[in-house]
């Protein structure tokens, strides 16, 4: 899936999630019991897991992790910026 | 006296897990295996322990309260917001951070902003900010600790020594486990969280009676019909709240969760689960607060029905100390307490206790997390580790530990909670407003340590006003706004009964997008202090 489509769904339940329509509505009551406005957002939720799926199947990063070795590096303190100057990459132990 | 039981069991089981179990090694671990559990997280531990470390004393006490005098808008407000923005944060930018973390050994997120934008001291300034915005919920939950104990045990155990029992213990496997003790305790915890949700609706559901008949009691009267629907708040009130889940991913504390993970493919289950979670804890959470305005029944709950009724028709007439007092007389924060108490069994009661307890030890990550910081971008950074080693610098975050648990819990005995429910507040906001920061860093080449050091200042220069409107000017009864200033003939900034208002919107939603903003302007204005490609290669690649 191209991101460009991945942000119009997500910016999609964003919309969805201002439900003015159900605004001043307590009825009816799903299961006779449940508020509709509140059954709404439960439903939402239960979209934003589809879409979270979706996103997973579709437009997973995988590269990061295929990028991403497990190699044990050293984080820069103030003296080794200093001394290396403050732009250069951090400084590899193996 | 069994709830207490059942409470010191739980906080026996917490401190075993937390301790002993899961341990490695016996040797003295390095510093990736005490704060990050050697980035080892398999997906189980690692989804319920980010789940949990997200979850506050609010999601299960908090929520019902405001539910109990809001009605059903706390869902769409709280949960059903933070079902979408959570995930999406942390699959596109904690996925980045974990990459980023592997690929560089970062272990906290000041650690990548430094490196990123090629500056010390401006992430020793964002390391400050943040943990000033991380301390008031330590002590929030020393607080909450202290109380539950004095309650479930009678009054029993004083607040001082409830206090002093959760923070030893919290500080104990803190202490001694690091980050791998701090998540399966939190993996334990959300399990409990999960499990108590679905047996209280049904179990007070059957004491209540059914709740269709709760609700249409409810929808009968003209004074909490307005419950069932969202009439009572504006739908820019509504919006603003969308703005608060941002900081989730901006905390340190959820910044550093995401190091924790083996793969990145742990991230998968999790990103998917994540609103089902939100789901299964809140829903009830949510649901029981609003029924609860029906459980005329119960002694305790028709009391605080009295009082909220009293502030209603006599509110505007009264003394600001007087109203403060029935305000805090109608809260709804003991209310799923209360109902438990009316409608369950001892067995759910004494469960309740423990899934309390659980809750306000949702400090445990940000101990942790203050420690990591405290060691990795300060003692660290400032050349404590290259001077005393790698073992010393772990020794040195478990002496942080000690002190920052030993700090907030003497400024529990002293001060009034009211100023710290104010400081989370607008600790949100605040981390909402660092936010542009990480996706400044993690997808902005020509942004610069300038842009976030001027993010950064504004986002401690607006907590701080809005903490100063929130202080100084008193709340009025709820409908009223006080102007504070205008421009123009419009009223900008106000204060209402439910905080500070900028145009009708939560503070977050200036504060998040002058953020943003000042990032853009003055990294456009900053153009010499973009870093070199070498920096930006490590960051901007395709694959």
């Amino acid at each position: 899936m191209r991101p460009l489509t991945a942000a119009i769904l997500i910016a999609l339940l964003y919309v969805l999630h201002q439900d003015v329509w159900f605004w001043r509505a307590a009825r009816p009551l799903v299961f006779g019991f449940l508020p509709v406005g509140l059954f709404y957002h439960a439903a939402f939720t239960s979209a934003c897991a589809v879409l979270m799926w979706v996103l997973v199947k579709r437009s997973w990063p995988s590269h990061l992790e295929a990028d991403a070795p497990v190699i044990p590096v050293r984080r820069r303190s103030l003296d080794e910026m200093s001394e290396g100057g403050k732009v250069g990459p951090t400084s590899r132990e193996r | 006296m069994i709830q207490a039981a059942v409470v010191f069991a739980y906080l026996g089981v917490a401190l075993y897990i937390g301790i002993f179990a899961f341990r490695k090694s016996r040797g003295a671990p390095d510093a990736e295996d005490y704060f990050l559990a050697g980035r080892s997280l398999g997906p189980a531990v690692f989804l319920l322990s980010l789940f949990g470390a997200n979850m506050t004393a609010f999601s299960i006490l908090g929520a019902s309260g405001h539910a109990f005098a809001n009605g059903i808008v706390t869902f769409g407000l709280m949960a059903s917001s933070s079902a979408l923005i959570i995930p999406v944060s942390l699959f596109v930018i904690g996925t980045r951070l974990w990459a980023l973390g592997r690929r560089n050994g970062f272990i906290t997120p000041v650690q990548m902003f430094r490196d990123r934008w090629e500056c010390g001291h401006i992430g020793t300034a964002i390391f400050a900010v943040q943990a000033v915005l991380l301390v008031p919920y330590i002590i929030i939950a020393v607080m909450g600790g202290g109380t539950t104990l004095a309650a479930v045990s009678g009054g029993r155990i004083p607040y001082w020594l409830g206090g002093a029992i959760v923070s030893l213990v919290v500080m104990g496997y803190v202490f001694f486990g690091g980050m791998r003790g701090t998540a399966w305790v939190n993996a334990f915890q959300t399990t409990l969280f999960l499990m108590f949700g679905a047996i209280a609706v049904a179990v007070i559901g059957s004491g209540m009676g059914g709740f269709r008949g709760a609700m249409e009691s409810l929808l009968a009267s003209p004074s909490t019909a307005p419950l069932l629907t969202r009439e009572r708040i504006s739908p820019l009130y509504f919006f603003s709240y969308t703005f608060i889940p941002l900081s989730s991913i901006a905390f340190p504390h959820i910044g550093i969760f995401c190091l924790t993970a083996k793969r990145l493919g742990h991230f998968r289950k999790t990103v998917v689960l994540y609103p089902i979670c939100m789901l299964l804890i809140w829903l009830p959470s949510v649901f029981l607060g609003v029924a609860a305005n029906a459980a005329k029944d119960v002694p305790a709950i028709a009391a605080k029905l009295e009082a909220r009724s009293t502030l209603a028709t006599a509110g505007p007439a009264m003394a600001a100390d007087q109203r403060d007092r029935l305000r805090a007389q109608a809260s709804g924060d003991d209310v799923i307490l209360r109902l438990v108490d009316g409608y369950a069994p001892l067995w759910l009661a004494s469960l309740l206790g423990a899934c309390v307890m659980a809750a306000v030890m949702a400090s445990d990550s940000q101990i942790l997390a203050l420690s990591t910081m405290f060691t990795e971008d300060v003692f660290a950074f400032y050349g404590g580790k290259s001077r005393f080693g790698e073992a010393v610098q772990v020794f040195t975050g478990r002496v942080f530990i000690v002190l920052i648990t030993l700090v907030a819990y003497l400024i529990a005995l002293e001060m009034p909670q009211s100023i710290f429910d104010i400081a989370t507040q607008y600790a949100f906001a605040g981390y909402s407003a660092l936010s542009p920061l990480l996706v400044a860093a993690l997808f902005w080449r020509r942004s610069t340590k300038w842009g976030a050091l001027a993010a950064t200042l504004w986002t401690a220069l607006a907590v701080m006003a809005v903490a100063w409107i929130q202080q100084t000017i008193p709340s009025p009864p709820p409908g009223v706004v006080v102007p504070v200033w205008s421009a123009f003939g419009s009223v900008v900034i106000s204060r209402a009964a439910q905080g500070a208002m900028v145009l009708g919107f939560l503070p977050v939603v200036p504060m998040t997008i002058i953020s943003a903003f000042l990032m853009v302007i003055v990294s456009r204005l900053t153009p010499s202090a973009i870093p070199a490609n070498t920096t930006l290669a490590r960051y901007f690649y395709q694959a």
